[in-house]
């Protein structure tokens, strides 16, 4: 059995994971926070994965990094980035698709954050980094890790967009979803079976996390 | 000093408030704001800590200038230097009640600057726990104790008390005397309590419909809004017209007689209700 495809996969699911919190989190932030116009326009368009077939989502990113493409050609040339059929590809558009899984729990998490926390620590002459840190950030962990272990999973699942941008090169792009279609493919159904199992039980796992988790929060919380 | 003028169109419980007051605080003094639900008073602790801006307004604090809406000054609840106590409490839950008074420390103050004010509030044996582990009363001291480790310029006491039973209440009352007393801190109480009012205030203002109606020493005020009356209503079962006049009245099933004048028994006839009430 070729290990390769899953250890790509847990490899993408990091690497996604840790780069959407770097976006994820400001991103919450100011959504849940502001009263701009362009509020719903902006969570339209994170939320737009989610209902949006994975190959449209490739086929334009496809589009946009080609290397005929403006955008694709400049950073090919000036930059030397190559996102189509590379692990860079696979990153980038795997955080595209799961942006609004980390994205939609952590905002619900700042918005659940009570407002006299914050007008405290302000009050108490603390910065808006400082209260994010130390007094918002704390007190909303139920979310920061519903949203990382959604965004983990959904990752681990992915097909469509990754086989879009990234096609299918053994240990470069192939992933363990688009491994099992090339099993099936080639009627080798053990080794199908193998990869498909290892996901399940992995993707049942993480869940039962999150379920585990949110029961006994809601428990804590009736406690209050 | 601190001299506080502002004004804010508000939306109240039954429409639109129009807020405008103007306070004259000595320093060191405690004041009160007093009045119903609703007026204005927590928005006022709100414009005053820079939380909520003003739509006119000025704010000086021994003659530093927080906010002149003429001249576009609003500074930042971070550089107002304001210690300020919440109805309900606003402990943060992720620190223990040290690290929550640790928090509210200036920069570069020692960290030992807090075991006084530990003792003073008597949380030595609390202060490793979280606030979800105590009591409203215990929760409410960390409070306090917080926003003194702040080293306010002026403190904001915004129904404080309101949550507690009333043994609780007379103990907190005396914690933030003591308070007042070491720190010699400039206060705004906001209470519905006129006890509480006339034990920890020099002055309170009624706050009727956004703006100031009376204010005065609190013994004064509550005094005289509070001076009993007598009423007495019942209906009419005799009436007496013939020089001593007096009516007898059905009040609860009892008859009471009352002496009344001529003029009066001439206007009045058996059956009717009456009511008396002492001036």
């Amino acid at each position: 059995m070729d290990w390769q495809p899953l250890i790509l996969t847990f490899k993408l699911a990091i690497v996604t994971t840790i780069v959407l919190m770097l976006i994820a989190i400001p991103l919450a932030y100011k959504l849940a926070y502001t009263n701009s116009k362009l509020k719903p326009v902006i969570e339209t368009l994170v939320s737009m994965p989610l209902v949006l077939p994975p190959t449209v989502l490739g086929f334009y990113l496809l589009m946009i990094f080609s290397p005929s493409s403006s955008i694709g050609g400049w950073l090919n040339e000036y930059l030397g980035i190559q996102f189509l059929f590379s692990f860079k590809g696979l990153v980038l558009a795997s955080v595209c698709y799961s942006l609004p899984f980390m994205v939609h729990p952590i905002q619900a998490g700042f918005s659940k954050v009570p407002s006299n926390l914050i007008e405290a620590s302000y009050i108490l002459g603390k910065s808006k980094l400082m209260t994010l840190w130390k007094v918002i950030l704390p007190n909303m962990k139920r979310a920061m890790i519903t949203g990382i272990v959604l965004s983990f999973a959904h990752t681990i699942g992915e097909f469509g967009v990754v086989l879009m941008i990234g096609g299918n090169i053994p240990g470069k792009t192939k992933v363990a979803s688009i491994a099992i279609y090339d099993e099936v493919e080639a009627l080798n159904y053990g080794a199908a079976h193998t990869y498909s199992l290892i996901l399940f039980v992995i993707s049942f796992v993480i869940l039962l996390m999150v379920y585990g988790g949110n029961a006994k929060n809601a428990k804590q919380l009736g406690k209050w | 000093m601190v001299n506080i003028l502002l004004e804010k169109e508000l939306k109240g419980k039954g429409g639109m408030i129009s807020l405008a007051v103007d306070l004259q605080i000595p320093k060191g003094e405690c004041i009160a704001l007093y009045g119903v639900s609703g007026v204005g008073k927590t928005s006022i602790l709100k414009m005053i800590s820079g939380i909520l801006k003003p739509d006119n307004g000025r704010i000086s604090v021994e003659d530093k200038i927080w906010l002149d809406t003429q001249q576009k000054i609003n500074l930042k609840p971070q550089q107002r230097k304001i210690g300020y106590v919440f109805q309900e409490y606003a402990l943060f839950p992720n620190m223990s009640v040290r690290e929550n008074l640790l928090y509210a420390m200036p920069k570069g103050a020692l960290k030992t600057e807090i075991d006084p004010i530990i003792d003073m509030m008597e949380l030595g044996d609390l202060q490793y726990q979280k606030p979800e582990q105590l009591s409203g009363g215990q929760q409410q001291r960390v409070a306090l104790g917080r926003a003194v480790a702040s080293k306010p310029k002026l403190l904001l006491l915004d129904e404080p008390l309101s949550a507690l039973d009333i043994t609780m209440r007379s103990k907190l009352q005396d914690y933030i005397l003591q308070i007042h007393q070491e720190y010699k801190l400039t206060t705004i109480l906001v209470s519905h309590d006129q006890n509480e009012i006339c034990r920890l205030a020099n002055k309170v203002y009624i706050i009727d419909e956004g703006s100031i109606s009376t204010s005065g020493k609190p013994e004064a005020i509550f005094r005289t809004s509070e001076k009993p009356k007598m009423r007495l209503e019942g209906k009419i079962i005799k009436l007496k017209k013939e020089h001593p006049c007096h009516v007898i009245l059905e009040v609860e099933g009892t008859a009471i007689q009352i002496p009344i004048t001529d003029t009066v028994a001439q206007k009045l006839k058996a059956g009717e209700l009456l009511k008396f009430e002492s001036k």
